[in-house]
């Protein structure tokens, strides 16, 4: 008995140096940006990033010029905002509208349920890429170009969430909405007042992680932002290299501040997040 | 009008109107527009033009960088988040929790953050992370972004580093739905760890390892950002960089080429399902459950 223990403290003491490498390994390229944000940009030119603890060489330097604001740094809080309103705005449409769907395919038997689940499955397995081109003239056409509704509008009711939701829906007591029908309360009532917050854990999940999609997303809000003032804080990010010049200052303080909110979001909502997808149960 | 009869509709409203006017409708005119020459206020049509200049080298070459991309990918992205998710579920694991915040932490940056600290790790100089890593096995510094295959490792590296914690988390959260009382029968047989892992946990896994290789083959064929960045917005040298996605983007916003971008669009649908068909054929999603 005694070696049968002693054997599987040594394979968990192995298994537990192994997952130490691994996690200092994926926290390694975040730690190496944040040393060089506090390294002046012509350390990198000369050495590229490395990680030198160089006491002489590290300031704030970099923070400093993002805050102060001046020359290409000069927007850099306007995206932030627009980032921030971007996805506010986006998550909270975006829980509304996928679970009224997923409720609606989840709990109820009416005609065409099944077209309807088969479009969404259709949509989640179709890139969107490929029709960035027609939706870019649509979004002309309907006068949303460099508009705020114009990164939202298109992706906001996903097919993802709605799967989600329509898993969870199924799972709830169907007693209640019958119970609700009794005492007179209409469907949206039954709906609003009763199961929305029976579906709490799921939308703890789906904002994380619809939060996430839209503070990251890149190549819709690159076509449809066309002015400055209206990029969001990675298409913001992202001219700051580009073929007209290279703002590395800029960029890497930049680059730090911007991971700051989601990671905020993350570690307080950490435990919802993986247990909200657990009884979500994601099952294909 | 019976509300009990309507509800449903009503809830599904926002999912019509937005299939219909934000996928549909482009899909259709996306096919539309590949026959033919967009021009602002002309529109002619050109027939199969559009398809027969779209076997080229700029299109070889997105293809295949697309494909290899997503080969590799799969190849990292799929087995190795599910051992990881094993051992980050097994109750023997010391510090489970510590470890899956760690591991997914790269999952919240935002593409064009992991793009720029990988464009400085993989940068040309001798000082640059990587090649520093490699002068310690005597090995001479690499110009990691001017050859098709570093420049592919870099691309992979960046892959794995970003998605990583993502899919493991997929497979964590199938991994908590399996009935323990599989695992304890199992035990009062007398099957080791090996054996309930190859009979118990890759079985109850399968429908949400068919999901995470269909989103992996998805984002492999339509990576974009990871490109565009590791090359600052402009063209790789030889087009070692040049994605399916990157090409669309390419003919449509820089040559105003519409029309022949929506060719490489239903061209890559085309692709996509043709191999989502494949994938869910082989791994028998269309088999029937007993």
């Amino acid at each position: 008995m005694g070696t049968r223990k002693n054997k599987i403290n040594a394979a968990s003491l192995l298994l537990l140096v192994l997952f130490a490498g691994l996690a200092v390994l994926m926290l390694f390229p975040l730690y190496a940006l944040m040393l060089a944000s506090l390294k002046p940009a012509a350390e990198l030119f000369r050495y590229g990033l490395n990680v030198r603890w160089d006491w002489a060489l590290m300031s704030l330097d970099n923070y400093k010029t993002i805050f102060a604001g001046s020359g290409a740094a000069g927007h850099y809080f306007t995206w932030y905002k627009n980032s921030l309103v971007i996805t506010a705005m986006f998550t909270v449409l975006s829980l509304l509208f996928s679970s009224m769907v997923g409720y609606g395919l989840g709990v109820y038997r009416f005609r065409g349920q099944n077209l309807i689940f088969t479009f969404v499955l259709v949509v989640m397995m179709i890139p969107m890429e490929i029709i960035i081109l027609p939706l870019y003239e649509l979004t002309i056409k309907l006068k949303l170009i460099n508009t705020v509704w114009g990164v939202i509008l298109p992706f906001v009711v996903a097919p993802l969430p709605i799967f989600f939701f329509r898993q969870f829906a199924q799972g709830l007591p169907k007693d209640f909405m019958d119970a609700g029908r009794i005492d007179g309360c209409t469907e949206s009532g039954i709906f609003f007042r009763i199961m929305v917050p029976l579906m709490a854990p799921a939308f703890g999940a789906i904002a994380i992680l619809q939060a996430m999609n839209s503070w990251n997303n890149f190549l819709w809000p690159l076509i449809v932002l066309r002015t400055t003032e209206q990029f969001t804080l990675p298409i913001g990010l992202a001219s700051f290299v580009s073929p007209l010049g290279n703002h590395y200052e800029e960029l890497i303080s930049g680059a730090v501040l911007a991971i700051v909110p989601i990671l905020i979001l993350f570690l307080f909502f950490q435990r919802y997040f993986i247990s909200g997808l657990t009884v979500g149960g994601v099952k294909g | 009008m019976n509300s009990r009869t309507w509800a449903p509709y009503w809830f599904v409203l926002p999912f019509i109107l937005s299939f219909l006017i934000f996928f549909a409708y482009p899909l259709f005119r996306a096919g539309m527009m590949s026959f033919q020459q967009v021009l602002p206020g002309d529109v002619q049509f050109v027939g199969l033009e559009h398809y027969s200049k779209l076997w080229n080298a700029d299109f070889q070459a997105a293809l295949w960088n697309s494909t290899r991309y997503t080969f590799w990918t799969l190849l990292l992205l799929v087995p190795v988040p599910m051992m990881l998710a094993v051992f980050l579920n097994s109750s023997r694991m010391m510090a489970r929790n510590l470890f899956r915040s760690a591991l997914f932490i790269p999952a919240l940056t935002s593409v064009v953050v992991a793009g720029v600290v990988f464009r400085l790790i993989f940068g040309e100089l001798d000082g640059a992370l990587m090649n520093s890593i490699l002068n310690v096995f005597g090995i001479p510094r690499q110009q990691w972004l001017y050859s098709s295959s570093l420049a592919m490792v870099a691309l992979v590296v960046l892959a794995g580093w970003r998605w990583m914690g993502i899919n493991m988390l997929y497979f964590l959260s199938a991994l908590q739905s399996i009935p323990k009382d599989l695992y304890e029968a199992a035990d009062i047989d007398g099957a080791g760890v090996m054996r309930k892992f190859t009979s118990i946990t890759v079985p109850m896994l399968k429908p949400i390892t068919i999901y995470v290789i269909t989103i992996t083959l998805y984002g492999g064929y339509s990576m974009f950002t990871e490109s565009y960045m590791l090359w600052a917005g402009k063209p790789s040298p030889q087009n070692i960089g040049l994605t399916m996605v990157g090409y669309i983007y390419q003919q449509g916003f820089q040559y105003f080429n519409l029309g022949f971008g929506a060719a490489i669009g239903i061209t890559l649908l085309v692709i996509t399902l043709l191999i989502s068909m494949l994938q869910l054929t082989v791994l028998g999603m269309f088999r029937k459950e007993d």
